[in-house]
């Protein structure tokens, strides 16, 4: 029967909603890869190789099988005999080149690779056995310099598949050689690596019966699933792998780490279960933001207009693979500028292959390329923000296609009426307080807002509670929420009839979790499948006495709010989803269905640039005398289309921030080169921001409505934060300072050289 | 491949590495329960807790003393449980994330960390947690500033540090402190 009494309450897309896993966070319940009870689990503890470069001669492991408790040392001599084709070793997300198989051979790549797994009842007697292993080797010369390692810098024949190569227009050399004004300069970012919170951990659960469960921690557990039915010769089907909680990642869990192999390869060999966990030391022997060097030209006329950028760009890989980033376009893709250029290499030394870390390529090549323009406008004696909207661009000036929305002149001028950036004075060092520098910078970033297909099942139960499912995963980026949020929306259920499941390889098709891509896809899927729920409960309804949604012919014709479908056009006839399915006598209500671009998508992704944009804002305060650098103030202005869920978005924005903060002032990870060796490789000696790092963060989302971008709107979050944050902080030191650094980070050495 | 030869015999350190290690008898009160373990005295706190009693809360992010996941209060006072040898513990009260708070019965600080978003992976959470106990047992921090200084032995990849700084407080002015 029609039902007015209820005022419709709506919490759906666009609600700041409290994570919907924090319960299980808060209270220790979560469980991460390393912490399912599994039955008679061996632990596994890895052997790090001390040469960077070479052949192993011998492996001495008699004293650590005598270790009571020891029940294997697994080497590259007694390991299973597994797929040896590189096509077979190749993930989700391979990139040219041989990837990494742990004790494939005898051949060390790069130091810290793992040369042995000590397999033991208990994680002690595994650790203490890990370190009587005594390996000799036969060493090479190597090299893990980066500037040596220019020499041999080359563009590889065979891309990386997600490259964008740079397009020229016009004549960049000759506009410079004529520009009025010109800067030339050489900017640097050291090497990073992820640290999440997590060390990489895999348990195996061996059932026996050929079949195999892993826990592993990662981005993506479809693809470790096809990774180790094809790697280690599992049916697809006999190989699960959950990834339910994700201690963070950031890039470091989107291909297998060599923990999976090493786990995997050990339970086969043994049959039984295994655990392997890396320790903080071992985190720096794999994935890392690749080291750059970026040489940037700018021309422009005295007023400020630009008239030539010139870049060339080089990023650290490895021997075995060859990791490429879009660096050197977002400069050329974000500025109007008539003539530009762009050159891009990798330069190979004997370390493990460089691998995607938050914003891969722009973080680097657009932090870097916004020094560079601070410095432009200080020759064009015009106020930094100013600069750069003079030189604005309304259409990607590169791929000189319109874009699908760009909010970014808002996002100016809303970050900088919130930051009181007009009370800013233009000469550096001409703001004090007592014996503090203070100075302001700011700083555009620019991401790609990306989509890719992916599946959902919605399941409506009898009682009204509804689950939604898809194989992405969560690795603190919320999209349990989101996918909550947007079944809410879609069908007016509220948030705790809500469950998500996700994070399971035999859930729907989903691809790895990355690239800001999860938030539109998988919100997008969530919708879908919710939809088709929604048509299936309107043909239910005509069994409701009185058929009183008789009028609608689709979902289109419905609104969906606090448990009730109702009529558009007469939303008093309305009755309640448990009504709809007492009536038609339907238990379940149960849909998979995936979002995909579609034909009118295709062709938007060929004729419209889709991007996210920020504008930052930093004011630092630095002791000259101690060289210390505080970062006071940051207002992140973002324009990312539609905000799923405010709460969490916020939150995304500001993890961005904080690890800016680390690549301007503190990380970098140190090799020496003698050894060939990262030598800073823990928490104590790597510095990423701590509590007393981080002061104000302000952050605002600008309305920029997109439909055209996404299914949903939507263009993703967890990249942008990042962007720019270290170049407008190093533009802010020059305010304050005089000092301009064009190497990033700004430690205190450099500060008070 | 070269051929590597596998030795087991005339290695002088055969007969340590032999050597069984003995357990030592321990009594602790874990989350209010008391406990009799024999226990090998290289095990950890951190992984007694994870491995021998599934308590999974408390985190190991170093293992190190670095980074403050493994915080568990110890007769009150917080500390990295990674740090401490169980059998040293002897008589000891420890309280782990598991015992501050469970669904259903939250702790103050679990709650404002769900309404502050003061977590993304959530894996730093329950060393945080526990750490911010600590803190406001200890009495020494009342601002933002000192909060910020005071729990900088935890930290947070994902960069929620102002989120935590206002759950902090927020639990704290409940608490009269401000």
């Amino acid at each position: 029967m029609p039902d007015t009494r209820h005022e419709p309450i709506k919490v759906g897309i666009g609600t700041p909603l409290s994570r919907v896993d924090g319960v299980d966070k808060v209270t220790g319940q979560a469980h991460y890869a390393a912490e399912y009870a599994v039955p008679d689990v061996l632990y596994g503890v890895i052997v790090s190789g001390r040469i960077a470069k070479g052949r192993i001669t011998a492996i001495a492991d008699g004293a650590a099988r005598a270790v009571p408790g020891v029940v294997e040392v697994l080497t590259h001599m007694n390991r299973p005999s597994e797929a040896w084709r590189d096509s077979k070793w190749k993930d989700e997300l391979a990139i040219p080149g041989d990837p990494f198989r742990a004790l494939g051979d005898d051949r060390i790549q790069f130091s810290g690779q793992p040369v042995a797994l000590v397999l033991a009842e208990t994680f002690e007697a595994a650790r203490f056995a890990a370190s009587l292993v005594d390996v000799s080797y036969e060493e090479e010369p190597h090299n893990v310099d980066f500037d040596l390692s220019l020499a041999e810098k080359t563009l590889p024949t065979y891309k990386r598949k997600s490259f964008h190569a740079p397009k020229s227009h016009g004549d960049a050399d000759k506009a410079y050689a004529e520009a009025d004004l010109r800067h030339e300069g050489e900017y640097r970012l050291a090497t990073e690596h992820h640290n999440p919170m997590e060390m990489h951990a895999s348990t195996v659960h061996w059932h026996g019966d050929g079949t195999i469960t892993v826990y592993d921690k990662c981005q993506g557990a479809q693809g470790v699933q096809s990774y180790i039915a094809s790697a280690f010769g599992f049916r697809q089907e006999d190989v699960q792998v959950i990834n339910a909680y994700v201690g963070g990642a950031f890039g470091s869990g989107l291909r297998p780490q060599y923990q999976v192999q090493l786990a995997v390869l050990a339970a086969k060999k043994l049959e039984r279960s295994v655990r392997v966990v890396m320790t903080r030391q071992q985190m720096f022997t794999h994935a890392h933001r690749p080291q750059a060097i970026y040489s940037i030209k700018l021309g422009a006329e005295r007023t400020g207009k630009l008239t030539s950028m010139i870049n060339d760009a080089t990023t650290s890989t490895s021997r075995f693979e060859n990791n490429m980033e879009d660096v050197v376009t977002w400069g050329m893709i974000n500025y109007a500028c008539p003539n530009m250029s762009g050159a891009y290499t990798v330069a190979p030394r004997d370390t493990y292959t460089s691998a995607d870390m938050r914003a891969p390529g722009a973080a680097t090549g657009m932090t870097l390329f916004e020094i560079a323009m601070d410095e432009m406008a200080y020759k064009a004696k015009v106020d930094p923000l100013e600069f750069r909207q003079i030189n604005y661009s309304d259409i990607d000036a590169m791929n000189r296609q319109p874009f699908t929305s760009k909010a970014l002149r808002e996002a100016y001028r809303e970050g900088a009426a919130a930051f009181g950036w007009d009370r800013r004075s233009f000469e550096p060092r001409s703001m004090r307080d007592g014996r503090e520098l203070i100075g302001w910078g700011v700083a555009t970033g620019v991401w790609d807002a990306q989509f890719s297909k992916t599946s959902a099942r919605a399941t409506l139960t009898a009682d009204g509670h509804l689950e939604v499912a898809s194989a992405t995963a969560d690795i603190g980026t919320g999209t349990y929420t989101v996918m909550t949020l947007v079944a809410a929306d879609t069908l007016g259920i509220a948030p705790e009839r809500i469950t998500s499941r996700l994070g399971d390889s035999r859930l729907p098709t989903a691809p790895v979790e990355g690239g800001s891509w999860a938030a539109a896809s998988t919100g997008a899927a969530v919708q879908v499948a919710c939809r088709a729920v929604g048509e299936k409960l309107l043909k239910a309804a005509a069994k409701v006495e009185g058929q009183p949604l008789a009028a609608a012919s689709s979902v289109d014709d419905l609104t969906f709010a606090d448990g009730r479908m109702a009529l558009k056009s007469e939303p008093g006839r309305s009755v309640a989803i448990t009504e709809v399915m007492q009536a038609a006598t339907i238990d379940r209500i149960e849909v998979e269905e995936t979002a995909s671009t579609g034909l009118s998508g295709l062709v938007s992704q060929a004729r419209k640039s889709r991007k996210t944009h920020s504008a930052v804002f930093v004011e630092v305060r630095v002791d000259e005398e101690l060289g210390q650098v505080r970062v006071t103030r940051v207002v992140s202005a973002i324009a990312a289309g539609r905000i799923i869920n405010p709460k969490t978005a916020r939150s995304q924005i500001l993890g961005g921030v904080v690890m800016g903060i680390g690549m301007a002032l503190h990380e970098e990870t140190l090799a020496d080169l003698r050894l060939g060796r990262w030598m800073n490789h823990n928490y104590a000696e790597y510095h990423i921001p701590a509590h007393a790092d981080v002061q104000d963060i302000e952050v605002i989302f600008v309305d920029e409505p997109d439909p055209e971008v996404t299914p949903l709107g939507v263009k993703g979050l967890g990249e942008i934060g990042i962007i720019s944050v270290a170049g407008a902080i190093a533009n802010a030191i020059f305010h304050a300072t005089g000092q301009r650094h064009r190497s990033l980070p700004i430690t205190i050495d450099k500060l008070i050289a | 491949m070269s051929q590597a030869a596998l030795s087991l015999s005339n290695d002088p350190g055969l007969a340590l590495a032999s050597r069984p290690i003995g357990t030592v008898p321990v009594r602790l009160t874990i989350n209010g329960e008391a406990q009799a373990l024999d226990l090998e005295p290289w095990v950890t706190l951190l992984d007694l807790l994870r491995e021998g009693l599934h308590l999974t809360g408390t985190k190991k992010g170093c293992d190190h003393g670095q980074c403050g996941s493994c915080t568990v209060l110890i007769d009150g006072t917080r500390m990295n449980a990674c740090l401490k040898l169980a059998v040293t513990l002897d008589g000891c009260e420890i309280t782990t994330i598991e015992g501050l708070g469970q669904p259903g019965n939250l702790h103050p600080l679990q709650a404002a960390f769900i309404e502050h978003d003061a977590f993304q992976c959530g894996y730093c959470t329950p060393g945080q947690i526990c750490s911010a106990e600590g803190l406001i047992r200890e009495g020494h921090a009342h601002t933002r500033e000192e909060i910020r200084e005071q729990m900088s032995g935890n930290l947070c990849r994902c960069g929620a540090y102002t989120n935590i700084a206002d759950a902090i407080l927020e639990v704290m002015g409940q608490e009269g402190w401000e």
